[in-house]
């Protein structure tokens, strides 16, 4: 649907692996921060209150 | 067509004469041209009312869900398929049906037809395959093979693939079509390009909903953009509240949709809809071997688990 490719990530990662979670968590919001805003998803026309 | 209707009537009449069924739901001619209405007869005196021709696109299976009566209903091969997925789902009871099964050669495109003339069209008969359009000093013979609705030329499965009585003998199923060249195109886009393609496609949406009243999927008593608490997507025509709502839907439709064009077939702006349940229909295909509605027997992909699903993209 024209998403960038790096902002949306799927993992699978079970209660019991901590640092697998920690590691992804990391990953995925340095791979996000870089791409920046979604402008995407912001809303152009006026906004009702 | 004529030899379908006097089926149609025959087999409604009985019906409802021996008690099998509380009312039977088929088509009668609407009020204006290429726009025949759900008709629910429940005696058999009104079978008369009864119709059929190339201008029943809507999918009767829309009228089914929760129903407690007894059900005669007419079926084409995509209406059959979402009664399976409505039976499936638990909306309603197979032994509550008795399924009139019409083999279909197709249905016109309203829409497709309407763009032809600057005039307004009062009239449209079918004779065989070719097709009539009358209107203030217009007289047109087209094709009927030239104007069905899209997924009508692409449909494979014309022949009701469950049914208790058949009105005609089974049509031929075409075979070897492309199905997909239109999706592939839009895959092989950028994400830009998609971006903007589908800013396009969607640019004279309404949100009236029709597509979604339409389709016998939508039947969620609250519909996630009709709920205010919480408020899921912005009910404003701003593009990315009406995109929002668009992809939402296309994906509660994934490994459900039969393509049966009702979707389309509604939309008062000509917008093509499938364009987004044709991608998930492919994916289903290619992933999990699935077409929607063909068995009972078989649960659909979304809720059932196998050691071997693609989880290429889970990391
Ligand atoms: S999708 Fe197939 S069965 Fe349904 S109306 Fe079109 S040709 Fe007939
Ligand atoms: S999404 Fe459209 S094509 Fe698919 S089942 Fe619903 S109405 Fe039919
Ligand atoms: S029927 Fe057409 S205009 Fe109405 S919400 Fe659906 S796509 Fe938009």
């Amino acid at each position: 649907m024209g998403i960038e490719p790096g902002r949306l990530h799927f993992s699978w990662i079970s209660s019991a692996e901590a640092n697998k979670f920690v590691d992804v968590v990391n990953e995925i919001t340095a791979a996000v921060k870089a791409l920046g805003p979604n402008e995407n998803f912001l809303k152009t026309e006026a906004r009702v209150a | 067509m004529l030899a379908y209707i006097d089926k149609i009537k025959e087999i409604s009449n009985r019906l409802l004469k021996e008690g099998k069924v509380d009312m039977v739901i088929g088509f009668r001619k609407g009020t204006v041209p290429m726009m025949n209405e759900p008709c629910f007869v429940k005696t058999p005196e009104d079978v008369d009312n009864f119709v059929w021709d190339s201008n029943c696109g809507i999918n009767l299976a829309n009228y089914l869900t929760n129903r407690k009566e007894k059900i005669g209903i007419v079926a084409k091969g995509c209406d059959s398929r979402n009664i399976v997925t409505h039976v499936i789902e638990n909306k309603i009871k197979r032994d509550q049906l008795v399924i009139i099964g019409v083999p279909c050669k197709g249905m016109i495109d309203r829409h497709k037809i309407e763009a032809m003339f600057e005039t307004e069209i009062q009239d449209v008969i079918e004779a065989d395959d070719k097709i009539i359009v009358k209107g203030q000093g217009l007289e047109k013979t087209l094709n009927k093979k030239d104007v069905l609705q899209d997924n009508c030329a692409l449909c494979i499965h014309r022949n009701p693939v469950i049914h208790d009585e058949l009105v005609g003998d089974p049509v031929e199923e075409q075979k070897d079509l492309d199905r997909y060249e239109d999706v592939r195109k839009i895959e092989f886009m950028s994400p830009e390009e998609k971006w903007r393609y589908f800013d396009d496609l969607l640019s004279t949406c309404i949100r009236c909903y029709a597509c979604r009243n339409a389709c016998p999927l939508c039947y969620c008593p609250t519909c996630f953009v009709d709920e205010s608490r919480p408020q899921w997507v912005g009910k404003s025509q701003d593009p990315i509240d009406t995109r929002t709502f668009h992809f939402l839907r296309a994906y509660h439709c994934a490994g459900r949709c039969t393509d049966c064009g009702a979707c389309e077939r509604a939309c008062p702006m000509g917008i093509k809809v499938r364009t987004f349940t044709r991608k998930l229909e492919k994916d289903c295909l290619e992933l999990f071997d699935w077409e929607a509605g063909l068995t009972l027997e078989e649960r659909p992909p979304l809720d059932t688990y196998r050691p071997d699903d693609p989880d290429d993209f889970i990391k």
